[in-house]
């Protein structure tokens, strides 16, 4: 069927060269020529419009088939599944940009208030390196953080994703770019590349799937916001009809608490163990428990003493951060179109051991530092697109072993979210913190907030 | 969509395959070895119950069904929660609708489930859409006409001659992927396909009086039950597929009833009834609850009882005065 309206464009194309070569050799003929010309395009015409009504006469066969018997309501028609089905659907347009990835677009921008100016915005007790990420962010109307993804099977084994970050500062960033297998089978996984580590359960979840515009102080604090490395995961589900999921990772430990260095060795080990599990048909959780190592080589660090003067400081060596994580969920018969709640919380302890030297020549002196942290938030859709969200949570800087820049000052914090969301595809967010990471008076922090989503349709992971 | 040849790899025995797993489980945590079924039957994974129902109509004591929603929950918002994981991960053969109307759910639990069988494109995965003529094929693919599937209207389980179609692609389905059991699928299959066509018979011959009606939608889900039964769908309650009703939508489906009156307005189980009742009140049309899927009803118990249920429900408020 295919062939034929293609055979015969090539007829009708090939036709007139021949006419004109022959018109070449008698150049009389002219009228001859036109004949031919006609009647060339006369039966390319009419191969097309054979080709269009078989066509036509199959697309009738395919739709009578169904119809056929709700023609005739009152008497049992055998025929109607006699007839073959249709032939399975083909999506697939075809042509050059028929493989094209799912390209997904997340828009994102808003405003912020803030009552303490966000430049000097510390987390009291906490060492982060110089140029992190932490408070707020920038005061006033601004672009947050648009991201770009793009994923498709690579070949019936592996699969790849992008997730690409643009900047308001015009900067651009590889958040995520990983090749992953799917037919490994066995419940196992391997990732390669970088990604969003799956310890806790904050962490793998990209920004604009978080239920409050900032993640908390402590993953601000002890994983510098969120962590992602270059590296490996493997994951393995164990076939138990209980949810149990382990993964380890392998990683370059480029970002803290690690910090790039050019090493043969990994930088980033991590292990993780979670299980989850459904409570009747309203209720369903999940639970984990995460352990992250990372080294640091020269990491500067700003570190804030209990004067609140800055002085920057160079660590070297390892990192612990365990993470205890929960997720309840609820939603009547398990629907969450109209009412749904969720709670969740976390846990993070992080111990650092090594040292710590400055610039100005003396020794680096042995360090040693439990610190700890945990938030607790819950989100109650109370009726279709509105959702209300409260969240708290503290920090517990512990006392370095050098008796130095000890403080018992504890970093908390209080949220309150409002977001609006007239489809899956768009969130509009209000959100007021009282934010007491540093001391001195709270700051006071306000987001207005859109998050939209252009493109293939996003998976809402658990 | 089916492969034509069965691969290799799918023709090892369960036998070894429960062997394999059971040297992976000592490996990893010994502890769970206890928590390890020693399974015989295929383990099927059906995304809504109309296919759960379905494949244990064809598959009997050969399968082990779990159903990954309930009758009263929303299919297009499922959420891959942790059970669902664990159970698509031990699954020889998933069964869904297809046509996107999991696509914000089943793509994530596949990847993460670790299970190769039932990826996309493999013969443990079964979109029972593909099988059946779609209505509302969009022409124009655009969210701003709400949440419109690509593949046409996804709710095809509302139309028992598409069960008939997709009971046969899956008994031959359950087969391919359970070849030792290949003629008792055959035999199972035989079976219903007659049953069912009786019951397709009946069920023309007492909706009779239907057709013609005219009816409101609270969603655009009941088309094919429409194009079955010829049903007149005058008006939809929510203004774009996948948006709440809004007050002035629901005012101006009011005001068209007064020029195109409708017999009765039908909401799903899962389905708010807010904005049914709503018109019920203010326009005098019966609201029909109608069980959608299996378990969405008293009555709803099975496939047969689906659509006995749907019917009389029909009956009932269509042959009002």
């Amino acid at each position: 069927m295919h062939k034929l309206p293609s055979a015969s464009l090539a007829l009708a194309l090939l036709a007139p060269l021949g006419a004109w070569a022959q018109a070449a050799a008698e150049p009389t003929s002219e009228i001859q020529l036109l004949r031919q010309e006609i009647s060339s395009m006369r039966a390319a015409y009419e191969a097309r419009l054979q080709a269009m009504e078989q066509r036509l006469l199959l697309a009738e066969k395919a739709a009578a088939a169904p119809t056929a018997a709700s023609a005739v309501a009152a008497a049992p028609t055998p025929a109607q599944t006699a007839s073959p089905p249709p032939a399975a659907t083909t999506t697939a347009g075809g042509g050059a940009n028929a493989f094209n990835p799912a390209i997904s677009l997340i828009l994102s921008g808003g405003y912020i208030r803030s009552s303490r100016d966000p430049a000097t915005y510390a987390i009291s007790g906490f060492a982060l390196p110089t140029g992190a990420e932490a408070g707020p962010g920038t005061r006033g109307l601004s672009l947050a953080e648009s991201e770009l993804g793009l994923s498709a099977s690579i070949d019936p084994w592996l699969r790849g994703v992008a997730n690409i970050a643009m900047h308001p500062d015009n900067s651009v960033s590889v958040e995520e770019a990983f090749v992953e297998t799917t037919a490994l089978g066995h419940g196992l996984s391997l990732k390669a590349g970088r990604y969003l580590s799956g310890v806790g359960y904050l962490n793998a979840q990209h920004t604009h799937n978080w239920d409050f515009a900032d993640s908390p102080l402590a993953y601000q604090a002890m994983l510098g916001t969120q962590y992602g490395d270059d590296g490996l995961q493997l994951r393995w589900l164990a076939p138990t009809d209980q949810y149990l999921e382990l993964g380890a990772e392998l990683g370059r430990g480029r970002s803290f608490p690690g910090s790039d260095a050019a090493r043969n060795g990994a930088g980033m080990r991590a292990l993780s163990a979670h299980t989850g599990g459904d409570l009747g048909d309203s209720h369903s959780w999940r639970a984990g428990l995460s352990l992250l190592s990372a080294k640091a080589a020269e990491q500067e660090l700003s570190l804030p003493d209990a004067t609140g003067s800055v002085s920057t400081q160079r660590f070297s060596g390892n990192t612990r951060v365990w993470l205890l994580d929960g997720v309840w969920k609820w939603a009547p018969n398990g629907n969450a179109t109209r009412t749904s709640f969720k709670l969740q919380g976390e846990y993070l302890r992080s111990t650092r051991d090594g040292s710590l030297g400055d610039d100005s020549g003396s020794a680096a002196r042995a360090y040693r530092l439990a610190q700890s942290g945990w938030y607790l938030q819950g989100v109650y859709q109370f009726m279709p697109q509105w959702r209300l969200g409260l969240r708290t949570e503290r920090l517990q800087p512990g006392t370095p072993d050098d008796g130095l820049s000890a403080s018992d000052y504890q970093p908390r914090k209080h949220s309150l979210m409002l977001d609006f969301n007239p489809s899956e595809f768009s969130r509009i967010r209000l959100q007021w913190a009282q934010d007491r990471a540093r001391p001195g008076p709270a700051d006071r922090q306000l987001w207005l907030q859109y998050q939209m989503s252009l493109g293939a349709h996003g998976a809402h992971s658990y | 969509m089916a492969p034509t040849a069965i691969d290799e790899s799918f023709t090892y025995t369960e036998h070894t395959m429960i062997h394999r797993n059971t040297a992976l489980a000592m490996l990893a945590t010994p502890l769970l070895l206890w928590a390890l079924p020693a399974q015989a039957a295929l383990r099927v994974f059906a995304c809504e119950p109309e296919w759960g129902a379905l494949a244990q109509e064809l598959g009997g004591n050969l399968v082990e069904v779990a159903v990954a929603t309930s009758a009263l929950q929303d299919p297009h918002q499922i959420q891959a929660k942790p059970s669902l994981i664990a159970r698509a991960r031990n699954a020889d053969l998933v069964v869904c609708t297809g046509a996107e109307l999991e696509i914000g759910w089943l793509p994530l639990l596949l990847q993460q489930s670790g299970n190769a069988k039932v990826q996309a494109g493999q013969i443990g995965n079964f979109a029972a859409a593909d099988v059946v003529r779609k209505l509302d094929v969009p022409g124009q693919l655009d969210r701003s006409q709400g949440d419109v599937h690509a593949a046409g209207n996804p709710h095809i389980q509302t139309d028992p001659r598409n069960i008939a179609l997709v009971a046969t692609a899956l008994g031959a389905r359950l087969a391919q992927v359970d070849p030792a059991h290949a003629s008792q699928y055959a035999q199972r299959l035989s079976d219903f396909s007659q049953r069912w066509q009786q019951a397709i018979g009946r069920w023309n011959a007492q909706a009779a009086p239907l057709r013609g009606t005219a009816v409101v939608s609270q969603h655009k889900a009941f088309v094919y039950l429409y194009d079955w039964l010829g049903l007149k769908e005058v008006a939809v309650l929510e203004p774009k597929p996948g948006v709440e009703p809004t007050a002035s939508h629901l005012q101006g489906v009011l005001a068209s009833l007064k020029s195109t009156p409708a017999r009765m307005s039908l909401h799903a189980a899962y389905q708010d009834p807010k904005p049914s009742q709503w018109l019920s009140q203010n326009a005098g049309v019966p609201t029909v609850k109608i069980a959608f899927t299996v378990g969405g009803t008293e009555g709803a118990k099975d496939l047969f009882g689906l659509f006995d249920d749907t019917i009389t429900r029909l009956l009932a408020a269509g042959t009002r005065p």
